[in-house]
């Protein structure tokens, strides 16, 4: 004997204590899906049988069994589950989750409880308990069904118990994770048979007309090779011709060319058609009234057909969902009352609208789900995106256009209606006449949630598999990113940290470029570039061609053209009128380089370095690099005074006297080392802007191309504003070739010894995975001077470079890599389209990594 | 790093005796962070002159320092001034060489102990958070003749203007164990910093070395309040490091004019006061207090029985951390910290648990959010958490003006983003009530001016029923 019950349900055991529940259900489920009363008091209170831990236990359980329903599981409960009262708290679990509750029985005779219980020393209740069960049980089991399980399974002896083989599981009928298309998913269409001849043709559906069987209705239609038709529902009403729609919809899914969900229209039909006392509003009577022209027999079978359609589909492996009104994830593959109507209503907030309609709670800007959701039922001007959900009734019917959406190629299909039908209550282009030219997406993109920063992260990129960052992080982040960073519609990447070179073994230097190579030529790399490092800023300009394109692609409203922000996402300029003509002058040589038209696109996002230094860091400079220099420059020669005093006096101060002369020289090499980087900036003219990285335009990420072509491209960007824009030197080396490794070196004693801060080297891909896997995308090497800046004025004295030379990387290059795998997800997230929240998840991701602690001296 | 006592009294080279340091000898004491060597440039009968050297290990200072922090990144910084500076090591230099005579004991000399000799003392350089004024504000009611060089920041930059560092001259008839002391205890008050921590023997080393002229001191509680400076890390040491480049941005508000500090306090004072009234009108039970900073609002709230459950949200976990000391909610008694909570949050965020509360304060944060993000805020606060009242005060910038020491143009506060007339920031709220379907009223906050109105001001926005 098999007994058969839905995939996903909650399986509820009712017998008496000692009736066999537990071995039941240890033969039949997995032992993880078996949740046991008796398991929750041991585990509660160290004694399965601990009547007084009973509430506890059974808080536990219902704990337990919601987590499991919550994640779509089977779940057994093994309980006597006697008492109608025990049995309705967890119905309502399964109502909750949208489960269907399932009643197995085992009502076993008095006797045998008695002696099963007999065996075990640790049940020593009497006769009397297991009487009382039976009692009540018997009592239940009359009104099983009425209290709301959907299946009920009744045992009455051992022999029919263990006449049970197998429970076999049926699949839900929305389940349709095995058919994965090619769909062509059809919107609303109303009795709009034309526009729906026209799309299928469109669609390349070949539609004959034939002799009508009570199969095919006098449609045969074939669709493209492979490809499958989905209908949303609302297949009538208000239109010229519903029942010729119904026939080549139910033609198509005789002949499984086609799914059809139900809408609330095709539902109203079918109760009118069932007898039920319906009013004949919206459009139905109008239906009738065509339908009053078929057969009888054509009725019936309508009726039938509207009858057995199933509320939503789960297709290609849980990765589409199609439902008429849309689909919370929560409900995705479920089957409860309220799963139908969702699917069929939609949800709404209760109040109307000044056009008297029902305001529609818009649950797609809530859709977190994984799952794409396609759906109709809401007319909308032109479907839109929104968190990987579309609405794709055009509202044909009332002089929209009928849309289709190819699956997996997310391609919109559209036939204008021929004419109006029917008058709509509230104009069709209301909602976007009311949103000002803000895509759904966008207008959706204006606020961020909270849950979806804070906390511990783990964020997927394709890089490096998982990101995680720690809640101690993004507490700190939160600050920052609220406080002084730009608009996050504006802030799609942020640059990673990047690492120096191991520390260099020469007696007079922390950093030499020979580590720096020999780290790539270790990883396998043979081509690097050098590059000289710009003492200035670090600076990510995002700029659009005009105002227009940072509306339509950014969702950026009267902020100008573009922004300058720092690596922690702050904007580079205080001053809006300076940053937009910053913006314009940037814009000019691109327009001059033909950069838009060259790269098909009005928007992009460069990684620069922005000089002097002094120009955003004044107040470091100021507080704190000078500062140090005056005090030094004050101090020192003083102390050399008094001690060339004290030693004309004949007193032994000569050891002193020598140190203190040398500190005294290394200070003012300090001064010399900060002042190199530092200019009065009062107009554009004074700034200089070196971009290095095109990091993304209109969808493309530039990761792809070399170092080698992001240095051209930028030169020939550059030579439009000379003035303004540098182009950076750099040098391409061939590891193999030891003259090759030389010159790379040579090329960083030049540039160091003129005072330039230093130079990155990065393998010639910019993104190159070696031996180990990903390997830095940069390493720095800064010159001798620079680093006074950086580990003191004193550094170099031999007494503190060796203590200095001990410094850990493996911490910091960790950080830079897992930096990188962000950064560059977010933009491949950006030009994918994705919600804000998906590309500002990296962002933000970037900015908590920042504040870990890392010596900042790396 | 270096200071000089000179004396011209007869015999000059009685200074080795009252010091019990000998003129001839090179000599060095043993520092925390380093050491200090003490050797006399002049040792002649008419002038004598001794130098206390300190040798601070600059690499050492950073590698070894225990900060509150733990860990000695990023609060500290690197690239230091400390080991060029006088601060509170030369304090602890001058105890460690100069103990005995601090002390007031002199075996070979006693009748110099309470003698007053001419003494001249030269402190190379010296930070002075306060300027020249602070400086002679310290050391002429003692008696001190104050002679001071100014510092430019960097001469290839005179736009950059002074540094905080002072070359300083201090003459005097005085007795030598209390230049000593009174130079203990002023290096570290002008430098306002210090080293170690400061725990609670601090205050009887305050009063031990400030016997007999702290108490007359017209600067004393100036004194004693930054002699005893805690260094608790008042910012998150992680978000230290995020605005490492940017950090002299924020928390300015010690360098304001001390006539705005006092102002502003009693203006709070009444602004807050001004809010519960408001609150409690309209008749709210559970409220929030959005940008709740360190608490002062809250401990309000708490003392008023109508509100029965009060959020307090900041974006700073420090300000948070600090909230929760200064509530002492940890102590309350279990009824009274049921009604309190307080979260970390941010107001450009969209945040479910700020749904469903009566009412809510948004007392002086506005203006900290830059003017492209307020459209957010407005979302966030009006039309998502949608608070039955809001209670928002932000500065009137008209009444600028009457603060005489704020440079016209400039904000009251450093993270100020934009300050608001009072036309402004109505047309402003007007604009959020239309469009949330709040009504909106204003009330000044502080005492009117006729011509420029009150120094804040309040909007209170109630929905309108449907």
């Amino acid at each position: 004997m098999y007994i058969q019950i839905p995939e996903l349900s909650l399986v509820v055991l009712i017998g008496a204590s000692g009736s066999g529940k537990s071995s039941f259900a240890r033969k039949h489920f997995k032992s993880t899906e078996v949740v046991s009363s008796d398991a929750c008091r041991g585990i509660v209170s160290d004694d399965e049988n601990n009547q007084a831990a009973t509430a506890d236990a059974f808080e536990l359980l219902h704990y337990i069994v919601a987590k499991r329903l919550k994640r779509g599981l089977l779940t057994v409960v093994d309980a006597t589950n006697v008492q109608p009262e025990s049995r309705k708290h967890l119905i309502q679990l399964a109502r909750e989750y949208h489960v269907l509750p399932v009643a197995i029985v085992l009502d076993m005779p008095e006797k045998v409880c008695y002696e099963r219980n007999n065996l075990r020393p640790d049940r020593n209740f009497g006769k009397h308990v297991i009487a009382q069960h039976r009692q009540q049980l018997r009592k239940s089991l009359r009104n099983l069904k009425g209290e709301g399980f959907r299946h009920v399974h009744i045992l009455s002896s051992e022999e029919e118990t263990n006449a049970v083989e197998q429970i076999v599981r049926d699949p839900l009928h929305n389940n349709k994770k095995a058919e994965t298309g090619p769909f062509d998913i059809i919107g609303d269409i109303h009795g709009c048979f034309d526009e729906l001849m026209l799309l299928l043709e469109r669609l390349e559906y070949k539609v004959e007309q034939v002799e009508a069987t009570r199969q095919n209705f006098g449609f045969v239609v074939t669709p493209p090779a492979g490809r499958k038709a989905i209908f949303l529902g609302d297949l009538v009403d208000r239109g010229p011709a519903s029942p010729q729609v119904l026939k080549v919809v139910m033609s198509m899914v005789n002949a499984n060319t086609a799914l059809c969900v139900p809408g609330n229209h095709d539902m109203k039909l079918h109760q009118k058609l069932s007898g039920r006392n319906v009013q004949l509003k919206h459009g139905l009577a109008l239906t009738m009234e065509q339908l009053a022209h078929e057969p009888e027999e054509f009725i019936r079978i309508v009726d039938v057909f509207l009858d057995k359609l199933v509320s939503h589909y789960v297709l290609d492996h849980g990765n589409l969902v199609v439902a008429h009104a849309g689909l919370r994830a929560e409900m995705q593959g479920r089957g409860s009352g309220a799963v139908r109507a969702f699917c069929l209503y939609g949800e709404t907030t209760g109040e109307t609208d000044e056009f008297g309609l029902p305001v529609r709670y818009n649950w797609a800007a809530d859709y977190r789900g994984k799952a794409m959701v396609v759906y109709g039922h809401t007319p909308v001007p032109e479907p839109e995106w929104l968190n990987n959900t579309i609405d794709i009734d055009t509202g044909c019917v009332f002089g929209g256009a009928l849309t289709a959406l190819r699956y997996p190629e997310k391609e919109l299909v559209s036939i204008p209606a021929k004419q109006v039908y029917y008058e709509s209550a509230k104009p069709l282009d209301y909602e976007k006449r009311k949103a000002q030219a803000l895509r759904a997406q966008q207008q959706e993109d204006d606020v961020l949630d909270i849950e979806e920063v804070t906390g511990k992260r783990i964020i997927s990129t394709s890089l490096a598999h998982t990101v995680t960052i720690r809640e101690e992080n993004t507490i700190a982040a939160l600050e920052v990113m609220s406080r002084f960073a730009v608009n996050p519609k504006w802030l799609i990447y942020l640059p990673p940290t990047m690492s120096p070179c191991e520390t260099s073994k020469l007696p007079e230097y922390l950093e030499h470029p020979k580590e720096a190579l020999e780290y790539y030529a270790r990883q396998g790399i043979t081509q690097v570039v050098c590059q000289e490092k710009h003492m200035g800023s670090r600076a990510v300009v995002v700029i659009c061609r005009d105002e227009a394109a940072a509306l339509s692609r950014f969702g950026v409203h009267n902020e100008g053209i573009g922004t300058c922000y720092t690596r922690t996402g702050r904007n580079f300029f205080n001053d809006s009128a300076l940053e937009q003509a910053f913006m314009q002058r940037l814009k000019n040589a691109l327009d001059k380089s033909h950069f838009w038209e060259r790269f098909q696109t009005t928007w992009v996002c460069l990684d620069c370095e922005l000089m002097p230094w002094s120009a955003k860091a004044l107040a470091l400079l100021q507080n704190q690099y000078a500062s140090v220099g005056t005090a030094a420059g004050a101090a020192l020669p003083d102390v050399v005074d008094v001690l060339y005093q004290t030693s004309e006096r004949g007193i032994d101060v000569s050891q002193l006297l020598n140190e203190y002369s040398q500190r005294r020289e290394l200070t003012q090499k300090y001064s010399e080392a900060y002042r190199r980087y530092c200019w009065s900036v009062t107009s554009i003219e004074d700034y200089k802007l070196a971009p290095f990285h095109i990091l993304a335009t209109e969808d493309a990420v530039h990761t792809d191309k070399d170092h080698v072509w992001h240095m051209s491209t930028i030169k020939a960007i550059c030579e439009a504003d000379p003035d303004f824009l540098m182009a950076t030197p750099y040098q391409v080396l061939d590891l193999t070739d030891e003259q090759q490794y030389q010159q790379g070196i040579t090329w960083w004693e030049k540039l160091t010894a003129t005072g330039g801060e230093g130079m990155v080297v990065k393998p010639l891909n910019f993104i190159s995975k070696g031996s180990k896997g990903l390997v830095q995308p940069a390493v720095k090497c800064r010159g001798k001077e620079y680093l006074r800046i950086i580990y003191g004025p004193e550094y170099t004295a031999p007494q503190h470079l060796q203590r200095l030379r001990s410094r850990g990387l493996s911490g910091k290059r960790s950080l830079a890599l897992r930096e990188f795998a962000l950064g560059m997800e977010g933009l491949e997230r950006f030009a994918r389209k994705e919600p804000l929240r998906n590309v500002h998840e990296c962002v933000f991701g970037v900015l908590a990594l920042e504040s870990e602690p890392i010596d900042p001296r790396l | 790093m270096l200071l000089t006592i000179s004396t011209t009294h007869q015999p000059a080279t009685d200074l080795g005796y009252l010091l019990y340091k000998h003129p001839d000898k090179v000599q060095s004491v043993e520092l925390s962070q380093g050491k200090a060597h003490i050797f006399y440039p002049e040792a002649t009968e008419e002038k004598c002159t001794i130098a206390l050297l300190l040798d601070i290990d600059p690499v050492g200072l950073v590698r070894n320092a225990k900060g509150p922090s733990g860990e000695g990144f990023a609060l500290e910084q690197y690239v230091n001034d400390r080991p060029y500076v006088a601060s509170s090591f030369m304090s602890v230099a001058i105890a460690r060489a100069f103990a005995t005579a601090m002390n007031g004991t002199c075996k070979d000399r006693p009748e110099l102990v309470n003698t007053s000799l001419p003494v001249e003392v030269t402190i190379s350089v010296l930070p002075c958070k306060g300027g020249e004024y602070f400086l002679r504000k310290l050391f002429e009611p003692l008696g001190y003749q104050v002679q001071a060089t100014h510092h430019p920041l960097d001469s290839n930059f005179p736009e950059w203007g002074e540094s905080r560092y002072f070359t300083v001259k201090l003459t005097h008839t005085i007795r030598l164990k209390n230049v000593l002391s009174h130079l203990y205890v002023l290096i570290p008050v002008l430098d306002n910093d210090k080293h170690y921590w400061v725990g609670e023997h601090e205050i009887e080393k305050l009063l031990d070395k400030g016997e007999g002229w702290l108490q007359t001191h017209p600067e004393r509680e100036q004194i004693t309040r930054r002699y005893l400076k805690n260094l608790a890390p008042l910012t998150k040491y992680a978000l230290a490091i995020l605005s490492a480049e940017e950090q002299a941005e924020v928390g300015l508000e010690e360098e304001l004019p001390a006539e705005i500090i006092e102002k502003k306090k009693t203006l709070h004072e009444q602004r807050l006061a001004l809010t519960v009234e408001q609150l409690v009108k309209s008749g709210a039970k559970r409220v929030l207090d959005l940008g709740c900073g360190e608490g002062k609002l809250l401990r309000l709230l708490l003392l008023e029985k109508q509100f029965e459950e009060i959020l307090g949200m900041d974006v700073s976990f420090q300000s948070l951390e600090n909230a929760r000391d200064r509530l002492k909610l940890d102590r309350l008694p279990e009824k009274q910290k049921e009604r309190i909570k307080l979260i970390q949050g941010s107001l450009l965020y969209r945040d479910k648990r700020l749904a469903g509360y009566d009412a809510a304060a948004i007392v002086e944060v506005i203006e900290h959010l830059n003017k492209s993000r307020l459209a957010t805020f407005e979302r966030v606060v009006f039309g998502f958490a949608k608070p039955g009242t809001i209670v928002l005060t932000t500065p009137n910038a008209e009444y600028n003006q009457k603060y005489e020491t704020l440079t016209a143009g400039t904000f009251r506060h450093a993270d100020h983003r934009f300050e608001w007339t009072r036309a402004e920031f109505e047309v402003w709220a007007k604009n959020v009530a239309s469009v949330y379907h709040y009504q909106v009223h204003f009330l000044p906050v502080g005492p009117e001016d006729v011509m420029v109105g009150a120094s804040s001001q309040m909007a209170i926005f109630e929905t309108i029923p449907r």
